[in-house]
């Protein structure tokens, strides 16, 4: 079976290290914040402002002045911080935060993503997806294999407007977890009960299979 | 201490001078930390032909999404427009030009305005549309292009408590915006939830110096919540 939206977050969790400042986009990346690991410690910074991101507040702990980058009410953890957007971007494009994970519309196997505009169709903006993708030290897409008529979207070049060159080094979908280096995908691990050959009919960038590959452990 | 007495008691003072046509920054991040009374005065007298820049251009029925409904936006500088139907609407029929700026890089081009400085590098944007026309040089074997500062004729942001010389403290998470477009408007003009006497805020914690400050206003907020999510 390929992997929900939550076991792809549970497998993302898996690379977090105690000690790391991380941001998470919206979609699956958020519910990344719900697997971390008992004795990892790590501190969320959302963009509009705070590091240090708790949980969704109770009743009596709601608070219209303290949002996440997706607009939902949240808490702040002990000694989380509060500052202003630009304090915010000068910890993202300085390369400060150490691992951010985002959703993606697109992959190239050069490492392009496009995530922020389908022409004709949605226009939405880029919010602070082109200065995460231009600053981060360390990069990890979470996205669906595929469109719902069964489109790749790893693919060789991406057809929508881009929001980084380049800059994508790991992907986890439905389907598995590669690596991008070298002009393609590498398969490192494969969702449980889905079959290498299917990856590759359901790929179409170029895909090179890791001889270290292994059954995806959630 | 007369003269430092930035505090106004009507919407009226606290946006004279403002007119058709002007460029005005508006703080907050969606709903979070806006100035809702200049807001809704701005709406009320009518005022036309803005260009506008703020994050966020609101919801169809709240904060700027209220500008937008009476077509009183000209143009806008945001990064990101998602929850307002209004506003692609008019982006599509050609009635609203719109800049769509990645979010840190809005950020900087305003903190940039209000800090004298006209344009800066960044790798934000580099190979994507937004990189068309503008300036690149290569530092230390990385591509980044230049943006240029923004600056308004009026700053209309939102923070939590002022004292009477305009001194500034936000609250949590609704500060986003707002520090950096207190520097860079010819006149910025602060909505506040409590104003206290100059000297009763501990200098150490005031996040915006009363001189960027030209006018202080008590407002009354309504603090919508635009995505309320509760844990049980």
């Amino acid at each position: 079976m390929p992997l929900t939206r939550e076991q792809i977050a549970q497998r993302i969790a898996q690379e977090l290290h105690s000690g790391t400042y991380i941001n998470l986009g919206i979609g699956i990346p958020t519910l990344v914040a719900n697997y971390v690991p008992d004795n990892v410690q790590v501190m969320i910074q959302s963009e509009n402002g705070l590091l240090g991101m708790g949980h969704f507040p109770t009743l009596s702990e709601l608070d219209a002045d303290l949002i996440n980058a997706g607009k939902e009410t949240v808490t702040a953890v002990k000694g989380a911080v509060f500052f202003s957007s630009s304090e915010s971007f000068a910890m993202i494009r300085g390369g400060h935060v150490d691992l951010t994970v985002l959703g993606a519309f697109e992959l190239s196997q050069q490492g392009d993503i496009a995530s922020w505009m389908i022409p004709g169709k949605l226009i939405k903006g880029m919010g602070g997806a082109m200065d995460l993708v231009a600053g981060a030290k360390n990069m990890i897409v979470a996205m669906a294999h595929t469109s719902k008529s069964g489109e790749s979207k790893l693919l060789p070049k991406c057809d929508l407007p881009l929001t980084g060159v380049s800059c994508i080094q790991r992907v986890v979908t439905d389907l598995g977890y590669f690596t991008i280096h070298d002009g393609a995908f590498h398969l490192m691990e494969y969702a449980p009960d889905v079959s290498i050959d299917y990856i590759k009919d359901h790929t179409a960038g170029k895909l090179l299979i890791d001889p270290a590959v292994k059954p995806m452990m959630l | 201490m007369q003269d430092f007495n930035k505090v106004v008691t009507s919407y009226e003072q606290a946006l004279a001078g403002f007119s058709d046509h002007m460029q005005v920054m508006i703080g907050g991040f969606g709903l979070c930390g806006i100035p809702e009374g200049l807001i809704h005065y701005i709406h009320n007298a009518g005022f036309r032909g803005l260009t506008c820049i703020s994050n966020n251009a609101g919801i169809d029925d709240f904060g700027l999404g209220l500008w937008l409904k009476k077509h009183q936006i000209k143009k806008i500088y945001a990064s990101y427009v998602g929850e307002n139907t209004l506003f692609e609407a008019q982006m599509l029929d050609g009635s609203l030009d719109v800049i769509l700026t990645p979010q840190g890089t809005l950020a900087e081009k305003i903190r940039a305005g209000g800090a004298g400085i006209p344009a800066f590098f960044t790798a934000t944007g580099v190979g994507t549309l937004i990189a068309e026309g503008k300036w690149h040089q290569n530092f230390q074997g990385r591509d980044y292009l230049m943006e240029e500062a923004l600056t308004a004729d009026f700053a209309l942001i939102k923070a939590w408590k002022a004292d009477t010389m305009g001194n500034l403290i936000y609250r949590h998470t609704a500060a986003n915006f707002n520090p950096m477009m207190a520097t860079a408007g010819k006149i910025t003009v602060a909505e506040v939830e409590e104003i206290v006497p100059a000297g009763t805020l501990d200098p150490n914690f005031i996040h915006t110096p009363g001189i960027y400050v030209d006018r202080v206003i008590q407002g009354n907020f309504e603090k919508r919540i635009e995505k309320r999510t509760i844990s049980t």
